[in-house]
């Protein structure tokens, strides 16, 4: 330990001195971890046999993902700034980790899935390959199957590590990009529909690269006039010298517009259906699940850490926001015809809730908020798992019209569908009614009685498309048309069951999950 | 008193019954309806069990009570107890559970659902029922009102006729909705008892305790009662259930009206009136004035309805009418009146709908008034239970509705002459709709297509003969049920501070016989 943490060596040099950075390398164990597995997964594609690269992979990413778990698992209770102010562990961020370590291992078995498309996997074969060209033609005559898929999640996984860490704006510019730049290609991987795959991953790349931008000029702002990144550095400046408005507040709302691209808050949300729609289910899933907690942990730590002294200046946008996000995704969800859309604007939806939680400002609103997070992530991958396995003769059947009946020729399979279903639209007994509870109950003690009565009307609405999915699975008679459900592998079965185990549990048992989230509901400064 | 958690396991039953049906094999259908009917047996004979060993005279305001912590860090228990009140609505609904599933015998033969799903999720719904009116925490009363709908919607839903899934959905949304604002109002009131007492809490005895100032009771009273409005439903609230009444199956239709509306009103009585009363006084005239435009609403299109089950659907409303009018003159009479009248109108709709349902199986399902005349002679024992039903439906003296709607009327009078008597014009209408309705579908001479009906077969009579049973021996003695509901109403009249009206003549009703028996 002292080995590690006696960092602070000095380097006697004939003009200056200069300072090794202390850094606590335990504390960021489970960031290495994933990141030095990122690294071997790298060489494992460069050196590996082709044959052996698959295990390989597996073991290395499960293997890592796990030892990163116990890691976070042993640091509870910590709490402390190291690498220069840079990097905060404390109790959100362990929450956030742990929550993210666990369910990108669900994310990971979905993509490992090979029993579930006849032709191997979710991926393109060589993604370098034109859509409709002879070499794809050729690659897919072949059987090729590609493991490039791993080491973008691993850097993504590790970017999303550091994400709600950040306790600068540089490290967290640098965390969003590294945790987005993987997803960028990693969506543009589909083996069918490839068109519709790229094209998301392009719109996905643009849109995020221009949102990079906004938050990237933003930090900038914030630097010109507190003359730091570091969070509890502006927020020190924001005290000391609150007259210069103009300069930080056009600042926060960048900064602010960069984050609210990766939860998907309306007016920023228009990438979200494609790419929820053109990227591999296994992706989506993992995606959907992940970025929401590393993203909302990133925004949690820069309003209630760096920002929280011009909370008032914040606060009504983060209504609009909110509200905005809660209602638009819930009517636009209504109208979509494609099960991925209509998840996607589910999610936007979703991530209005969380807001409302967010928007509370109080120890209880980010408790509330961390505990919707774990719920949402644990529905979310559930519900994509399942969509991975509903098919027909042409890959996914994502067209709802293809999911009527569904009951009937898989009453299981429909049954847990409906249960994510229920949990997404908050009913009792489900993960997503203690959650919507938690984040209404923190908003009303903090006053936002308004918010919460608008969150209930959104509630409403989109629990009308909700029960739709479950109206078309139980009350229609199957057609020709319906899909049927391919029996998936160990890989997708252990996600799945693990999605409704949770979705359930949280639901009736809450508390111990409560009492994680309510003693790990303090940001160090 | 015992220590044995008598409504956990009542509870307990049916849910694990329903675990049981659910996981028997698809082909043994028969086995299913077995089982799912020895199941609510094993559970009406628990509750009367428990009935037995009910104290009418406690100074307890619950008994039976059970309290477990289920999540501390809001404040949230598993908390049971029933008092009068809660112990006549359990027992309506474990009674009309195995009614319904006998008489239902053959209901989900032909669904498109399976046989065994309908009574794996007719005995979930008791469950949920029993909890609903057993709950003394109001985090837990929600969960229970809201995870009823489930197994409902799937009942309309999956088993229902044609317009089924519209009907299924338009329930769940306005329930929903209903439900919502309950939810928002309910955090409201955790929130304000955090603020009172320090510590945020459910427990239904410390928030009826709480002394919250007006404006804020005003605001959280709207919540709750929206949602029990649209439950029970009153007028304008009501327009989901002819389609959900319409659209099910004369089981489903019978747990439907007959104990889940019932929830509505049950909620007014327990959680609105003593934890809001100044805001339950506040608002108690325009609750009045809804009461009555739904009295004369329903009975009025009910009057012109031409489908059987529709007809019943509005006439219920009307009924709901008198209930809640019972409950917001603020009367002992009154309040005793509603919740009688919530039993026998359980008893009287499950009469209503289970003739009429043993009536649309004897003709291609059809539940139009028109397609039915002169029955009474192919069939003259189920001529004779639907006049029994429709009787009791109005109120008939010597059925126990009439002394639900007598007493109802009594306490309206004691407080609002002019109300009571208007109200009293409501039977007028009710007589008029029901005994036409026998009269087209009944009398007359045989439509020919109707002249080789079968009469009631064995089951039905026995699933009919108990609920006319209870409903003549109630009528004739209400007594028992009146002495259980009594105490119960007397701590709510305390609650909201409410004293009976000073008779101008002496008080020689029989209610007053009737209790000192």
């Amino acid at each position: 330990m002292s080995a590690l943490t006696s960092a602070a060596i000095t380097v006697a040099d004939t003009v200056t001195e200069f300072e090794l950075p202390s850094i606590n390398y335990s504390a960021i164990a489970p960031i290495l971890i994933i990141f030095g597995a990122a690294v071997v997964s790298v060489l494992v594609e460069a050196f590996a046999p082709r044959r052996a690269r698959r295990p390989l992979q597996l073991v290395l990413v499960i293997g890592s993902v796990i030892a990163a778990l116990v890691v976070v698992v042993s640091l509870a209770g910590t709490r402390l700034v190291t690498a220069e102010g840079a990097i905060a562990v404390d109790g959100p961020t362990l929450v956030m980790q742990g929550t993210l370590l666990v369910v990108a291992l669900l994310g990971a078995l979905l993509m490992a899935e090979r029993g579930i498309d006849p032709q191997g996997d979710a991926f393109a074969p060589r993604a370098s390959a034109l859509p409709g060209s002879e070499d794809e033609r050729e690659f897919t005559e072949r059987g090729y199957l590609q493991t490039e898929i791993w080491p973008f999640f691993l850097f993504a996984l590790m970017g999303m590590l550091i994400f709600p860490a950040a306790n600068d704006l540089l490290l967290m510019f640098i965390a969003l990009e590294v945790m987005s730049l993987p997803l960028y290609l990693l969506a543009g991987m589909a083996r069918r529909r490839r068109l519709l795959s790229q094209e998301a991953s392009l719109k996905y790349f643009l849109l995020g690269a221009f949102s990079s931008a906004f938050f990237l000029y933003g930090t900038a702002m914030l630097y010109g006039y507190s003359g730091t990144v570091s969070l509890p550095g502006i927020a020190e400046a924001l005290t000391a010298k609150p007259s210069e408005a103009s300069l930080v507040t056009i600042g926060v709302a960048l900064l602010l517009v960069g984050l609210l691209f990766k939860i998907a808050a309306v007016p920023f949300h228009q990438w979200t259906p494609d790419v929820y729609q053109g990227a591999p289910t296994a992706v989506t899933g993992f995606m959907a699940a992940t970025v929401k907690i590393a993203a909302f942990g990133a925004l949690l730590r820069v309003l209630y850490v760096g920002l929280g002294g011009m909370r008032w200046d914040w606060e009504p946008m983060l209504w609009i926001i909110a509200i905005l996000t809660m209602l638009v995704g819930s009517i636009v969800a209504i109208t979509q015809t494609d099960i991925k859309r209509m998840l996607a604007y589910s999610s936007i939806a979703q991530a209005g809730f969380i807001l409302v939680g967010v928007v509370a400002v109080s120890r209880e609103g980010l408790a509330a908020s961390m505990f919707y997070l774990i719920a949402y992530a644990f529905t979310t991958i559930g519900a994509f798992a399942i969509v991975s396995m509903v098919r027909d003769a042409s890959g996914e059947a994502t067209h709802l019209s293809k999911w009527a009946g569904l009951g009937k020729k898989s009453p299981l399979v429909a049954g847990i569908f409906a249960i994510f279903m229920l949990a997404l639209a908050g009913i009792p007994l489900t993960s997503g009614f203690i959650a919507k509870f938690g984040v209404f109950t923190a908003a009303i003690e903090s006053g936002a009685t308004w918010l919460v009565i608008v969150a209930v009307v959104a509630s409403l609405i989109a629990a009308f498309f909700y029960a739709r999915v479950i109206v078309l699975m139980f009350f229609s008679e199957p057609t020709e048309e319906t899909a049927s459900v391919v029996v998936p592998s160990a890989f997708t079965t252990i996600a799945l069951a693990a999605g409704a185990t949770v979705t359930i549990v949280l639901g009736i048992v809450p508390q111990p999950v409560l009492e994680l989230v309510s003693n790990a509901d303090v940001f160090i400064r | 008193m015992t220590t044995f958690p008598w409504l956990t396991t009542l509870g307990l039953v049916p849910l694990v019954g329903s675990i049981v049906v659910a996981l028997l094999p698809r082909g043994r259908t028969l086995l299913a309806k077995q089982v799912a009917l020895a199941i609510a047996l094993i559970t009406l004979g628990l509750t009367i069990a428990m009935a037995l060993q009910f104290q009418a005279d406690s100074t307890e305001p619950f008994q039976f009570v059970e309290s477990h912590p289920w999540i501390p860090s809001f404040g949230i228990s598993y908390s049971v107890g029933v008092d009068g009140i809660g112990l006549v609505l359990v027992a309506l609904a474990t009674t009309l559970v195995p009614v319904v599933i006998l008489a239902g015998w053959h209901d989900a033969d032909d669904s498109r659902g399976t046989v065994k799903g309908y009574f794996a999720l007719i005995l979930v719904l008791e469950t949920l029922m029993i909890g609903v009116f057993a709950a003394t925490d109001v985090f837990l009363f929600y969960v229970f009102f809201e995870a009823m709908l489930i197994p409902v919607y799937f009942m309309i839903g999956r088993y229902g006729g044609v317009q089924r899934s519209y009907a299924a959905v338009k329930f769940l949304l306005y329930s929903l909705l209903g439900g919502l604002f309950m939810l928002a109002s309910m955090i409201g009131l955790y929130v304000v008892s955090a603020q009172i007492t320090g510590t945020g809490t459910f427990d239904f005895l410390t928030l009826a305790g709480l002394e919250i100032d007006e404006t804020t009771q005003k605001m959280l009273f709207l919540g709750f009662f929206f949602a029990f409005a649209i439950k029970a439903p009153l007028w304008p609230f009501h327009t989901w259930l002819p389609d959900a009444a319409a659209e099910s199956k004369p089981g489903t239709a019978v747990l439907l009206i007959g104990v889940l509306d019932k929830v509505g009103t049950f909620g007014m009585i327990r959680y609105c009136l003593p934890i809001f009363p100044a805001a339950s006084s506040f608002y108690a005239p325009i609750v009045i004035g809804m009461a009555l435009i739904g009295i004369f609403y329903g009975a009025f299109v009910a009057l012109s309805q031409t489908d059987m089950k529709r007809l019943f659907a509005y006439s219920s409303m009307s009924h709901f009418g008198f209930i809640a009018l019972g409950i917001f003159v603020f009367t002992t009479q009154g309040q005793a009146g509603s919740v009688v009248y919530m039993v026998a109108h359980g008893l009287s709709t499950a009469l209503l709908f289970l003739t009429a349902g043993f009536l649309m199986t004897r003709y291609r399902g059809s539940s139009t008034i028109a397609d039915y005349e002169g029955v009474n002679k192919p069939a003259p024992v189920l001529a004779g239970f639907f006049l029994i039903a429709a009787l009791s439906s109005l109120a008939l003296p010597g059925l126990v509705s009439f002394v639900g709607e007598f007493l109802v009327l009594l306490g309206t009078f004691e407080r609002y002459i002019w109300v009571g008597a208007l109200a009293t014009l409501g039977i007028v209408i009710t007589a008029a709709y029901v005994l036409r309705l026998y009269q087209r579908t009944m009398t007359g001479p045989v439509k020919p297509e109707l002249s080789g009906m079968k009469d009631l077969g064995g089951r039905e009579v026995t699933a009919l003969v108990p609920i006319v049973a209870l409903t003549i021996i109630l009528g004739l003695f209400p007594a028992p049920i009146l002495n259980v509901i009594n105490p119960a109403v007397d701590r709510v009249m305390q609650s909201v501070g409410a004293t009976d009206p000073e008779p101008t003549v002496p008080l020689s009703s029989a209610v007053v016989e009737g209790t000192d028996k």
